[in-house]
């Protein structure tokens, strides 16, 4: 089974139906994947503080939605993470390619890169970061976890996670 | 007629259905005016009124209200392509459009000058697109949520604001009540 496949398998398995994303080159067989499922509504956005607006609608509309992003996009969300998702409790899985790390080719990814961690800290938002191939068997258990208490809750794939092989 | 008149005047049309309203002085005088379960008073997060009203639109049936001004649109002008794309039949939305950014002291917006944001909204590819003076918003409406075709209503109305209390609802409180009228 590829990569792709597991995560999606995942989000379904745990209610997942409503996914809004933006395009990194990293995320795009997991975004190929969202797509070809019924199961899930795929909503592609075009800024990522507008696909958490798409989210809290559809979860007060009673749906499960996730947000697929890069973390370049951290900056630009953190407004609404504290005004909209974390101040009126609302889950939010944000599977977040994290760029600028190891095998990383583009400098100014970097940039970025060096605040990921230390911005979600400070919003205080649970962190997961998918390293090795294997790190993803937690998938599950952080979906749960997430609708479990209502928060945002961050899963940062970095690129040795994605060029891993599962033997 | 200025925003406050606005509402008042279609409060009566809404208030059976699901209402998204935008930050500040819009949600403020919505609830000092019929505040109402169904009435989703957003306390931040400028800009997003429109993107929560398509989001729940999207994942329910009921018909969805997502009031909006010309700042806030002009502030996430990426909702229009979006809505547009994404069609929901049982999604209105309506831009009170003063020209102003009036929670902050109603300074001008370019919505006010050169920018048609109906014209913008055609160009997203937005099909059903009214523009209507504010003494029309309510008669706009009413053939809006009698009708079965996504619209986008543009009121163009005066630049003002009236004395309003802020909102003191926890907003866990107001979020929980929306959802059981969403439910109900």
């Amino acid at each position: 089974m590829t990569i792709h496949r597991q995560i999606v398998d995942d989000f379904t398995a745990h209610g997942i139906d409503f996914v809004t994303t933006v395009p990194c080159k990293q995320l795009a067989g997991v975004i190929d994947e969202i797509e070809n499922r019924k199961e899930i509504f795929h909503i592609p956005s075009n800024k990522e503080d507008e696909g958490m607006g798409l989210c809290a609608g559809a979860f007060m509309g009673g749906k499960r939605p996730a947000i697929i992003m890069q973390n370049t996009a951290l900056g630009v969300t953190l407004n609404t993470l504290a005004t909209l998702i974390q101040f009126y409790r609302m889950p939010l899985p944000m599977l977040i390619s994290y760029r600028g790390e190891l095998g990383e080719p583009v400098a100014c990814q970097v940039e970025m890169a060096v605040h990921t961690k230390a911005l979600l800290a400070q919003m205080l938002i649970p962190t997961y970061h998918f390293h090795r191939r294997e790190d993803a068997d937690e998938l599950g258990a952080i979906l749960k976890y997430t609708f479990m208490c209502n928060k945002p809750v961050a899963i940062l794939t970095d690129a040795s996670f994605w060029k891993g092989e599962k033997e | 007629m200025i925003r406050s008149e606005v509402l008042r005047d279609i409060a009566p049309v809404i208030r059976d259905h699901l209402v998204v309203c935008n930050i500040g002085l819009p949600s403020q005088e919505l609830h000092m005016i019929d505040d109402q379960p169904s009435n989703f008073y957003m306390l931040g997060t400028m800009g997003l009124s429109s993107s929560i009203g398509l989001g729940l639109a999207l994942a329910q049936k009921k018909k969805v209200v997502a009031i909006d001004g010309d700042g806030s649109v002009l502030t996430n002008f990426g909702t229009l392509p979006t809505i547009a794309n994404n069609v929901a039949d049982n999604f209105v939305l309506l831009i009170v459009d003063n020209g102003s950014y009036g929670s902050t002291g109603d300074q001008p917006t370019y919505a006010g000058k050169k920018t048609s944001l109906a014209a913008v909204a055609r160009a997203c590819g937005c099909e059903n697109v009214v523009e209507c003076k504010a003494e029309d918003t309510r008669a706009a409406l009413e053939t809006a949520l009698s009708g079965d075709k996504m619209t986008i209503i543009v009121s163009k109305c005066d630049s003002g604001n009236i004395p309003v209390p802020v909102i003191t609802m926890d907003p866990v409180t107001i979020r929980d009540r929306f959802m059981g009228a969403v439910k109900a």
